[in-house]
Parts: structure tokens; C-alpha cells; sequence
């Protein structure tokens, strides 16, 4: 019952019948584009309907980029998550909230298989992107992190300048056409384009926190990747600095499916589509994390359906 | 800007674009790395593997204990003797220079100091041969002692550096509660710091015994001409030592010369190779004991 | 300025009978002790001064009669007083110039192999293997070269690369017995490795993990996070790493003696025989023919001494001045 995803309350207009968790047979475009601020109406086309918001119509969901079926990680005989089920919607923001050690960043890792080099790694079950097992035989890992990009939770630009930052992977990539206005769409895009635009020859380590974040961010669009997955990206930064990372989060919505991992409640409300509450498992001889609900944000902060929930989200435990 | 080299999200996560050709170049460089490793190492096995196979026929007790033309025995004793003598001497000094650098020298002594010993560690060799050759043989003659000083030269910066290194990791609440008992500084380094920090000075200095008892060139100068048959303990004469032996029967070019310097060769090999891997097995030890 | 306080804790002012003698004594066992260390540490500095001053006045007597034309003059011949380094130096210059040329690289792709490649395992072992290599007394592996990879290098590998590129100058008709500057330069890349390779596994081991992961985060293969991150992060002290190695390679007197057959010539063919500053001083000093041979020796010897200084202090200077630049902070 925990850890499902939730839609299967929802009744589609279109067709009058119980949507299935799955959503994908639904007439949906690959890519819709939001404007950069608050969510604003929206005419999904081909159905031509229009509504608030996609999350809050009666839309059909969007398209499944993650679908992540009983995952349980090990790190040697260590079980850090386990029997985690949960989908990742397309153009959405989910958050994953819930206590330190409760193994959403470790969650968030296996997306893009950045666990990988960490020694005695395992993982149970299977996550599909798009349909592929990320984990699968021929997947290449370097092809995962090409599409599934990353922001780290403690800014780490590389020691080069600004524009090379974020020039580099594009170079790797064979981008080299256009990469003067490569780097200002990123910069743009990560809100730090005015900040830096006459200094983009001076080192990266010369920002500040907060520019050094939304650096990496604009480092990780550059490649447009399908995906972001951030990884507390304002936990180290100023409260200012804080409020600028989760505008950003706003206008990137849409062009990107993000995941992103938070300690800050508040963050997630305001920003997430759907939060996932991850906590700690202690039925099992060692206490493992696992997820304890997935939904709507509005529903996991005003009417969660589990105890465990209840309590942290109104603050009970930290 | 959408651009064809954007994969499509939905394709298989095979490779696309051009990672293809950039994998294949990463591969390539991955085994040049591991094959520079199996080059090093094999260059390794092959010059022991030599050593070990063509020295030892030659050991036998004979060998070990006995006198040219039998066996190297005065060479093994005047190694011996020269590098207890040089350590004695330098074992001490670096020790000393070490508790300056940890105890006494702000970070403005320190630096000067510190360059010093890079520099004395980094001066060739045989050129601490034509130092005390200018010092000593000059005027007194070939010496082991003369030998052995130019190697106390060559240790003092080992060990003053590994010394260091333990002492910078005696934990500085030692320090500081001996100094709130009212103990004196010189009481506190005599009987808490340096007993502390002796495992890892020990290992430093069979560490740079291991480097001096294979130094050639400074003996080549200054205790090059020795009597082969004797047995002798006498430091200020001229007392037989291994590296000069064996590059002498290098240099003569006859067969038994040869299997004589692969022998000695073993000795030696064996003696470094043991004293090397027991020291830094030791050091690793206590410096973890230190820091935990 | 060395006695430390030693302020009378409470609960000791019972022993105040055997105080002011006890006071007294470490009085003066604090002052002797630092005495005693600093002593130690000027006689470092003496040292250093000593070495140059001896080494000074052993050439003194070459100094004056050939000046600075003794770095270029290339005539050798004790029994005629002349002497002229010339050919030494190129010998010193082109055999260290190989070792590092051709030893840099392999060290520093066996410390990439042993930072990022190998497993945990294996890393444990190679690595000590590979600073075992260092641990081999110098007479012992120009010994080994002498009998082994010298008649190696005759049969097979001179050939080879004189048919492969005998276009090339350096590479020109091997001679009978295999004791060349090439073979020389191979001995002194085997003992240059391990130095390189050992100080740059530590500095790829100092790169902070969350720069690694970023690059690979970004979708770069591993080269690329070497060649972006590792390397540009590293570059300064993996070139002062190199030149310490240099150092050594200059400086390396006994096992070069033993291999490079002690030619006197200058030649671009690496196949033939050569010396060095080192090598000639330990063949030539131990039978030296006359006081100006001594001398000439100890002029060689002086430069040698200047040329390793200035390598050393240059390894130094490159590794403290740029090392800010790679560190995120």
C-alpha cells in the first residue's frame, strides 16, 4: 500500500475511467514548455484543454520517465534502502523529503548511476528510464550521466574559468558549433548570465556560493540533458542565496524532469509537483531506509495517509 | 536550440554521438596505464628474478663467513661496521633537528630548515665523496670512517623527515597536560614525546639503513682500496665494505667475479628488501596507533 | 626564548623543599635541550656549506687554468693535462633528458593506473612493487644492466629501433657491445619511475572526490575526467615530481658508469658510448694521474653540484608557487 504511485484515485475526464498508475497510453507530447515563473495556465494540445496547472487538472498524468520497482541498494552487507517503488513524471518536479540517512540521496544516485564506484554497491529490483533499465548489460554508464544529469549538494566547480566550466562537457560532447551561445543560454538559464557575463574568463572559484551553484547548474543544462537530479542543492548556501536556487527551480520546470532531494520541508512545498517521503524501516533486524509515501505535494503536507508522514511533516521529529 | 546530437531520451541507453569513439579512446588509455604498470613490475621481477637465481648458487656458508677467495665475509662485516657507524652518528642529529622543527622553530625557522634537508638529500652522492674526500682522505688517507660520514650525511635527512612525521603526530593534549602539571619542557620531550614517537622514529631509521648500506659512489672515494681477505673492525682504516666489492668484480669482467657479485648482490637484496618492507609495515602501525 | 612557563599547579606547592633545585635543573635542561637542537639544526646549514666550499676549492686549481671554457672544450686526456667537460655534459644532459622524456609519462600513467584503475587489491600490491624498484642499490641494477640488459639491447633492441627509425639521427648503427648512452638512459629511466610515479599517486589521490564526480556526473568518459580534472589539478607538483626525478638522474654516478662505456665524444647516435659529469668522476677519481686530473674532476663535480641545486630548488619553487592554483577551495 505505501510507496505506490497515487493516481489510481484519479478519474480521467477524457475517458471516464480509472487512470492506471501507468499514464503512458494517454495522448501526451513528449515535451510541453512552461514559461519561467509561477506556474501559469496551460493548453495541452491536441486535447485542447486547458487547466491551472497540470498537476492540479484533471490532465493526464505525464509521461513516466523513471519507474523504479522494488529497489533495494546494499553497500557491502549494509542495506542502506529497501523495496523502494516509485515513478518520476515527466516535466515535473519531485522532491524527496524525509530525515538524514534515510537513503534519498542514495536513491537519487542510483538514477544516474553514480553509486557505482562506491566499493561493495548493490542494487535489488529495477529502475527503467524511459522504459531501459538504467542497469541493464548494454547500457553504457556515460550515456546515462550524458541524459541524467546531476548537481552536487557542496558547490564543485572546476578550476577553470567561467566559461570553460561550462564549455567543457559540451567540447567532450562534439558542441563545439555555437558554444559562445551555448554558454549564455546555460548562464541565462541558471539566472547567472547578468552576474558574470563580463567576466566569463575569470576562475569559477571566485564566485560566491550561491553563484557557484547556480554555476554547476548551468554547467549541468548546458548539455540539455533529459533529467536533473539535485541533490540538496541549497543546503550549503545562504538563505538568499537559497530563495535564487528555488526561482530557478521554477523556470527550469518543464524543460527538465527534476528530482530533487531536500531537508527543507518548506522547500518542497513550495516548489515539488509530487513529494516522496523517504524514513527509516526499523521492522528488520538493522534499520534500513525505505519510502513511506509518494503523492501530490499538497496532499503529503495537508493530508498524508501515514502516521510516520503525519509526524514529520508537521515537525514532530527532525 | 535543438540540435541533432541531442539523444533522443526515449532511445536505448546505448551510446550515442560520439561517445562511441571517445569510449574506444578511454579504453586505449586504459591499457596503456595498466600496461606501463606490468612494465614496471616486470622490469621489477626480471632484475630480482636475475639477483636471486644467479646469486644464489653462489651462498653457501663459506661464502658468507669466509675471506676472498672464498667469500665475502670481510665485506659483509665492513658494510656492517661502516653503516652502525654513520647511523650512530646520524640517527641522533636527525632526531635533534627533528624536535627543533617540531618543538622549537616557528613557521619562519621551519621553512629555512625544512629546504636544508631537501637540499642536502637531493645532492648526488658522489659528490658527498669528493666533499669528504676533500675533508679527510686528503690528508689522512682511504677510511671507512671517512666513508661513513659521507653516508651519516646521506641518512640525516631520512630520518630527521620520518622522525618528523611522528612527532608532528604525538597528540598535542600530551603535550599541553604535561606542560598543566608544571613538567618542563625537556622532561616532557625526554619521557612523554620521544617514547611516544620512537616506533616511528625507529622505522625512519632502519629505513635510511636500508638506503646507506647500498650507497656506492660516496665509499668509492673514500674507501675504495681494502684488503679482501681480512676481517677487520678498525673504522679508521680502510675496512672492506659489499657495494665497493661489487662494483669492483663488475668492472673485472671473469666469471667468478661475476657469480661472487651476484651473490653479494643477494645478500644485500635480500637485507634491503626485508628491512624496507618491515619498516614501512611498522611505521604504518604506529602511525596508526598514533593517530587513533 | 625556549623555557617553557612552568607555572606551580595547585597541589604542588607541598614540594617546594626540592623546588628551587628542581626549578633550577629544568631551567637548564630546558635551555640545553634547545641548545642542543639547534645545534643540530645549524649544522644542516654548515653542511650545505661545507659540500660547497670543499668541492670549490677542490676544483679551484682547474678553475684557474681552464676557466668557463671547460663546459665547452671537449678534449680528455690526463696524461696531456688537458681536460675540457664538454662531452661530458652532453652526455649528463642527453641521458637525463631521455630518462625523463621517456620515464615521466610511464610513471605518471602508472600512478593514474594505481589511483583510479586498479582495485583496491591490486593497488595495495603493485604499488609497494613499484616503489621496490626504488629500494635497488644503484650498483646492483648497473650491475644487472651490465650483463643483461646491455647484451639486450645489442641484440635486440638497438637493432630494432635502427631499422624501425634509423632515419633518425639518434638512432643511428649500433656498436658491438651494447654499452651506449642508450643503455644508460634506460638504467636511469628504471630509477626515475618510482620517484615520479610515487609522489604523483599522492597528488591524484588529493583530488578531492566531488570534482571527479562532478566531470562524471557531466557525462565524460574517465579519460576525460583525467585529462579536465586530475591532470590540470595536479599539473605543478607532477612537474616538480619530475624534475626531483631529473635530479636523481643527474646526479646518478655508479650504475651509469657501468653501462655507458665511457666514451669521450660527443655523438648524436645514442648507440654509442658516452659519459657523464658523475659517471666519469666516480671511474677517473679513485686512480686519478695527477693533481689537475683531481681538480678537472672536482670541476665536474662543481657543476654537477650547481646543476642539481637549481634543479632541486626549481622542483621546490614550482610545487609551492602553483600548488594554490589547483586546490578548490
Amino acid at each position: 500500500m505505501t510507496g505506490s504511485l497515487d493516481y489510481t484515485s484519479e478519474q480521467d475526464p477524457m475517458t471516464s475511467a480509472p487512470t492506471n498508475g501507468q499514464g503512458e497510453n494517454q495522448p501526451v507530447p513528449s515535451r510541453v514548455r512552461i514559461q519561467t515563473g509561477p506556474p501559469a495556465p496551460v493548453t495541452v494540445p491536441e486535447t485542447g484543454v486547458t487547466g491551472p496547472t497540470i498537476s492540479e487538472s484533471f490532465q493526464p498524468p505525464p509521461q513516466l520517465v523513471f519507474d523504479a520497482q522494488g529497489i533495494g541498494i546494499f553497500y557491502g552487507a549494509k542495506q542502506a534502502l529497501t523495496d523502494v517503488t516509485l515513478g518520476i513524471r515527466h516535466g515535473q518536479i519531485t522532491a524527496l523529503i524525509g530525515p538524514s540517512g534515510c537513503g534519498k540521496t542514495t536513491f537519487l544516485r542510483s538514477l544516474n548511476r553514480m553509486n557505482d564506484t562506491v566499493p561493495g554497491f548493490r542494487i535489488e529490483g529495477q529502475i527503467l528510464y524511459h522504459g531501459h533499465d538504467v542497469y541493464g548489460s548494454n547500457v553504457d554508464r556515460v550515456e546515462v550521466r550524458r541524459r541524467i544529469g546531476m548537481v552536487f549538494q557542496k558547490p564543485n566547480p572546476f578550476p577553470k574559468s567561467i566559461y570553460d566550466n561550462i564549455a567543457w562537457a559540451p567540447r567532450n560532447l562534439g558542441l563545439k558549433k555555437g558554444l559562445d551561445e551555448r554558454v549564455e543560454t546555460a548562464l541565462r538559464g541558471a539566472a547567472l548570465w547578468d552576474e558574470v557575463k563580463d567576466r566569463l574568463k575569470d576562475s569559477a572559484l571566485g564566485l560566491s556560493g550561491g553563484q557557484q551553484q547556480r554555476l554547476c547548474i548551468a554547467r549541468a543544462i548546458a548539455i540539455e540533458p533529459d533529467v536533473l537530479l539535485l541533490d540538496e542543492p541549497a543546503s550549503a548556501l545562504d538563505p538568499i542565496a537559497t530563495a535564487a536556487i528555488e526561482d530557478l527551480m521554477h523556470s527550469l520546470k518543464g524543460r527538465f524532469t527534476i528530482v530533487i532531494v531536500t531537508h527543507n520541508m518548506q522547500q518542497a512545498a513550495r516548489v515539488a509537483d509530487r513529494t516522496a517521503f523517504f524514513s527509516l524501516e526499523t521492522s528488520g533486524e538493522k534499520p534500513t531506509g525505505t519510502l513511506i509515501e509518494v503523492d501530490e505535494t499538497a496532499k503529503i503536507f495537508a493530508e498524508p495517509r501515514d502516521p510516520r508522514t503525519r509526524d514529520y511533516v508537521s515537525g514532530r521529529f527532525g | 536550440m535543438s540540435d541533432s546530437r541531442i539523444p533522443d531520451p526515449s532511445a536505448p541507453l546505448t551510446p550515442s554521438g560520439n561517445l562511441r569513439r571517445r569510449q574506444i579512446f578511454s579504453r586505449l588509455t586504459e591499457v596503456g596505464a595498466t600496461g606501463a604498470a606490468v612494465l614496471a613490475v616486470g622490469v621489477l621481477i626480471v632484475v630480482i628474478y636475475t639477483i636471486v637465481s644467479r646469486g644464489a648458487p653462489a651462498i653457501s656458508f663459506d661464502f658468507l663467513f669466509k675471506g676472498y677467495p672464498d667469500g665475502v665475509g670481510p665485506m659483509i662485516l665492513g658494510t656492517f661496521v661502516i653503516v652502525a657507524v654513520s647511523t650512530a652518528m646520524a640517527a641522533p642529529v636527525g632526531v635533534l633537528i627533528a624536535l627543533f622543527l617540531t618543538e622549537y622553530a616557528g613557521s619562519r625557522g621551519a621553512g629555512p630548515l625544512r629546504l636544508t634537508l631537501d637540499l642536502i638529500n637531493g645532492l648526488p652522492s658522489i659528490i658527498l665523496g669528493l666533499f669528504v674526500f676533500n675533508l679527510l682522505v686528503n690528508h689522512k688517507g682511504t677510511s671507512g670512517f671517512a666513508g661513513a660520514i659521507a653516508l651519516a650525511i646521506i641518512e640525516v635527512p631520512l630520518i630527521a623527515r620520518g622522525a618528523q612525521e611522528v612527532l608532528l603526530l604525538v597528540p598535542k593534549a600530551l603535550r599541553e597536560a604535561s606542560d598543566a602539571l608544571g613538567v618542563a619542557r625537556w622532561r616532557s620531550v625526554l619521557t612523554v614525546v620521544l617514547p611516544t614517537a620512537m616506533g616511528g622514529i625507529v622505522t625512519a631509521t632502519v629505513l635510511a639503513v636500508a638506503r646507506a648500506v647500498g650507497e656506492t659512489a660516496p665509499l668509492i672515494l673514500t674507501d675504495f682500496i681494502f684488503d679482501p681477505k681480512k676481517f677487520s673492525l678498525n673504522i679508521f682504516g680502510e675496512i672492506p665494505n659489499a657495494p665497493v666489492w661489487i662494483f669492483k668484480l663488475s668492472e673485472e669482467g671473469t666469471e667468478k667475479g661475476y657469480q661472487e657479485a651476484w651473490g653479494l648482490s643477494l645478500v644485500l637484496i635480500v637485507f634491503i628488501l626485508v628491512a624496507s618492507l618491515g619498516a614501512r609495515a611498522l611505521l604504518g602501525r604506529s602511525k596508526r596507533k598514533l593517530s587513533s | 626564548m625556549s623555557s617553557a612557563v612552568t607555572p606551580v599547579a595547585p597541589g604542588h606547592s607541598g614540594s617546594q623543599r626540592g623546588g628551587s633545585r628542581r626549578k633550577r635543573l629544568d631551567l637548564f635542561g630546558d635551555r640545553a635541550l634547545f641548545a642542543i637542537c639547534l645545534l643540530a639544526a645549524i649544522l644542516a646549514g654548515v653542511v650545505i656549506a661545507l659540500v660547497a666550499y670543499q668541492v670549490i676549492d677542490g676544483a679551484s686549481e682547474a678553475i684557474s687554468k681552464f676557466g668557463l671554457s671547460f663546459i665547452t672544450d671537449t678534449k680528455w686526456q690526463p696524461n696531456f693535462k688537458v681536460f675540457g667537460a664538454g662531452a661530458l655534459l652532453y652526455g649528463t644532459a642527453v641521458t637525463s633528458a631521455f630518462a625523463l622524456v621517456v620515464g615521466a609519462p610511464i610513471a605518471i600513467a602508472i600512478a593514474l593506473f594505481l589511483t583510479l584503475l586498479a582495485p583496491k587489491g591490486i593497488g595495495a600490491v603493485i604499488g609497494p612493487l613499484v616503489e621496490l624498484l626504488a629500494a635497488i642499490p644503484s650498483v646492483i641494477l648497473g650491475f644487472w644492466g651490465l650483463v643483461i640488459l646491455a647484451p639486450f639491447a645489442k641484440s635486440t633492441l638497438e637493432p630494432f629501433l635502427h631499422s624501425t627509425f634509423g632515419f633518425l639521427p639518434i638512432f643511428g648503427e649500433p656498436q658491438t657491445t651494447g654499452l651506449s648512452i642508450f643503455t644508460a638512459s634506460l638504467i636511469l629511466v628504471i630509477m626515475v619511475i618510482p620517484i615520479i610515479a610515487s609522489i604523483s599517486r599522492d597528488l591524484f589521490r588529493s583530488v578531492p572526490r566531488e570534482l571527479q564526480d562532478g566531470a562524471s556526473a557531466l557525462g565524460a568518459t574517465r579519460w576525460e575526467v583525467v585529462r579536465g580534472v586530475v591532470l590540470p589539478t595536479t599539473a605543478s607538483g607532477v612537474v616538480a615530481a619530475s624534475i626531483l626525478g631529473l635530479g636523481r638522474a643527474l646526479g646518478e654516478a655508479i650504475a651509469v658508469s657501468q653501462v655507458i662505456g665511457a666514451g669521450s665524444e660527443i655523438h648524436t647516435n645514442l648507440f654509442l658510448p658516452g659519459d657523464t659529469l658523475a659517471s666519469r668522476i666516480a671511474v677517473q677519481f679513485p686512480g686519478h694521474l695527477n693533481d689537475l686530473h683531481a681538480s678537472a674532476l672536482f670541476y665536474c663535480g662543481l657543476i654537477l653540484l650547481v646543476i642539481g641545486l637549481v634543479a632541486n630548488l626549481l622542483a621546490q619553487w614550482i610545487g609551492r608557487r602553483f600548488s594554490y592554483r589547483g586546490a578548490a577551495p
